[in-house]
């Protein structure tokens, strides 16, 4: 049976060998299928998986309400002399969330603002995060040295900070931050930690981050106890110039982070997180942000694309096979006076079915072997050159060699048939 | 002494009775074969001649199990051909007939020694045995020093001397030789008949369709058709000429 078998791959191979050139463009219709599908799923799947991670690093158990400025801010306080604007996120708010929704298991209020630091000789413009001591529960923060905030930094309000890595590189590039004193806004803190966040672990997001932050000016972090900066720093922000002299905002807090036991209490809970901020705030000054209905919407997304890109990936595969039927019928028209040849000699329909079907699954898996080397090559291109994450699965492989072997058989069974099926003595007379 | 005598007890190998063929087209019956009975002795070498039209080439398809006949019986060996299904048919024309074509057809891609040995294949003889035997025939029909050579690397004359050693390969019971000489000049024609009168020295029962009466002259019996019919049938045969 084995080496029945592999007889007739090897006449198979023989004779698409003998038309080489034929052979090989016939296959291209597959090469070019199936190397679009993998290169197509690639693509899919990367761009899914780095949305995956980025809202993953968000936390699927978290939910943040964000401050923004609301784009109706009245006007009319400025007739009563008033330029200072107050909007945003409270300190009651935060409170609130903590006192009455018992799926609040962790309330992490957060005040950012980019901050003038300087550490000797050297200067530079940070972020600086006013935070909790439980801020680490949220977010996963490695510490590299030292320790983060305590609870007793935020009872005494401390002047000490914690600085990321960023900072670390730029502001102290020999000596010991631990124990050193840092000049923020002014006023000296005591360096008592360095952490990396996960959430920019990654090369590309540090490449981004940097990128994104370089234009504002703003390197690093600084996380000092948020009752430190209420007192030292103060939530109002006084920009000087501009037509009507001065204005100001008054915002107590950038954005309070939620985190609720189980993925299945995150959008009920955002449910009371709404109504009672709408409760709470006449003007919308707010944004509720769910990472896990990010996930899901991204999941949807992906099926999306997936369809779309299968689709396309699909109508080159049928137009592929239908090159290969077509061909495959002229070389049976042109064979004929050979299967004639070997029906006298005592081959049967089915062998005649066989030989024709075997070569025709033959062209389509070296079609598909050679589409999947290409199909692997193109993701690499578009990761150096396009600079986006490819990703590429066995699946995507698997499927496109069964893919191909699939084509083979569909669009050879017809020629293989037909083959057979012809008057071996009209066959012998066939010039 | 072995001449053959239609009428002794010997088993024929091929009989025919009342044999006949008819295409059916959409406004008319066409007869070709009107009723033909002939039975062909083992080791017998028998010529069938006839004009253009006669039903020589549909007898010889039906013969060959081409084809079926619309009536009459046609018993091969032991085999009624009628009642042999597609399949059958096949294994009938590989194990039980050897062809040898006026166009030799050989089959273009494959070498010498692999056109002998194709029928062997299709009958599941095993790979190395097939090998054996396939360069045993090339070496009797004096091509072994051609085993690698394509159909179109050789002349008229081997080529048919590799359908007649591909004819032999599955030892069939009849060899049906449709016009051998057609194609050749008349050196090779001449050496292609040698081997075949060579052939039926053996013991072989030969079956020779052909326009040519020398080719008839060779044979011991030759069957004349005209218009679906036999003519007349001339017994010759210098081995049974005192009979």
């Amino acid at each position: 049976m084995l080496e029945r078998m592999t007889g007739v791959v090897q006449v198979s191979l023989r004779s698409l060998w003998m038309h080489r050139l034929r052979s090989g463009l016939t296959m291209l219709g597959i090469v070019f299928g199936v190397s679009s599908v993998i290169a197509m799923l690639a693509i899919g799947e990367g761009a899914s998986q780095q949305a995956q991670e980025q809202i993953a690093h968000l936390g699927s158990t978290n939910i943040i309400i964000k401050t923004v400025k609301p784009p109706d801010i009245e006007i009319g306080d400025a007739d009563s002399g008033q330029t200072i604007q107050e909007y945003g996120l409270r300190y009651d708010d935060a409170e609130r969330f903590r006192e009455t929704i018992p799926d609040a298991q962790v309330v992490v209020p957060v005040r950012r603002q980019p901050q003038q630091t300087q550490y000797r000789s050297r200067r530079v413009t940070a972020e600086l995060v006013g935070t909790v001591a439980w801020y680490p529960e949220l977010v996963p923060i490695e510490i590299r040295m030292g320790r983060f905030l305590s609870p007793l930094d935020l009872h005494y309000n401390q002047a000490v900070c914690v600085i990321d890595e960023m900072l670390l590189d730029i502001l102290f590039r020999v000596d010991d931050p631990i124990g050193q004193q840092l000049k923020i806004a002014g006023e000296y803190y005591l360096v008592v930690g360095i952490v990396r966040e996960a959430a920019v672990a990654s090369q590309e997001d540090k490449q981004e981050f940097a990128r994104n932050t370089r234009g504002s000016g703003v390197n690093g972090k600084i996380y000092i106890p948020i009752t430190t900066m209420k007192s030292r720093i103060g939530e109002t922000q006084i920009q000087f110039g501009g037509s009507t002299g001065s204005s100001g905002e008054k915002v107590e807090l950038s954005e309070i982070t939620i985190k609720v036991p189980a993925m299945e209490r995150v959008i009920p809970t955002r449910d009371v997180l709404s109504s009672m901020l709408e409760q709470f705030h006449k003007k919308k000054d707010y944004q509720i942000i769910v990472p896990l209905e990010l996930l899901r919407q991204a999941a949807r997304t992906k099926r999306i694309f997936s369809i779309v890109l299968g689709s396309i990936a699909a109508i080159s595969l049928l137009v592929g096979g239908i090159g290969i039927m077509n061909i495959m019928l002229a070389t049976v028209s042109e064979r004929t006076r050979e299967i004639g040849i070997r029906r006298a000699l005592g081959a049967r329909k089915k062998d005649i079915v066989i030989q024709f079907l075997s070569e025709t699954v033959l062209l389509t898996l070296i079609g598909g072997l050679l589409g999947m080397a290409l199909g692997a090559c193109i993701p690499i291109l578009v990761t150096v050159f396009g600079k986006m994450p490819t990703v590429i699965t066995p699946e995507a492989m698997i499927l496109s060699f069964g893919i191909s072997a699939g084509i083979g058989l569909t669009f050879g069974l017809y020629p293989a048939y037909h083959a057979a099926n012809m008057d071996p003595i009209e066959s012998l007379r066939h010039e | 002494m072995p001449c053959p005598q239609p009428n002794n007890s010997r088993q024929a190998v091929v009989r025919i009775e009342n044999l006949q063929k008819a295409y059916y087209l959409p406004h008319q019956e066409l007869s070709v074969l009107k009723g033909l009975d002939m039975a062909f002795y083992e080791g017998e070498y028998v010529s069938i001649m006839g004009p253009s039209g006669s039903g020589k080439s549909t007898l010889l398809n039906i013969l060959g199990c081409l084809d079926k006949p619309t009536g009459g019986r046609y018993m091969l060996g032991e085999h009624d051909i009628a009642l042999l299904s597609d399949d059958e048919l096949s294994a009938i024309r590989g194990r039980r007939i050897g062809f040898i074509f006026q166009s030799f057809n050989l089959i273009s891609q494959l070498n010498i020694l692999e056109n002998i040995e194709v029928a062997m294949y299709y009958q599941q003889v095993p790979k190395h045995q097939r090998h054996q035997r396939a360069m045993m025939l090339a070496d009797r029909v004096g091509l072994a020093d051609r085993l690698h050579h394509r159909p179109f690397e050789l002349s008229g004359g081997q080529q048919q001397r590799v359908a007649i050693a591909r004819s032999l390969a599955n030892d069939p019971l009849i060899i049906l030789a449709d016009e051998p000489t057609g194609n050749l000049d008349s050196k090779s024609g001449s050496e292609i008949l040698q081997m075949l009168d060579e052939l039926n020295a053996q013991g072989k029962t030969i079956i020779v369709v052909t326009h040519d009466e020398n080719v008839a002259a060779r044979t011991h019996r030759t069957v004349h058709l005209l218009d679906g019919r036999v003519e007349r049938v001339a017994e010759r045969g210098p081995a049974c000429s005192n009979a």
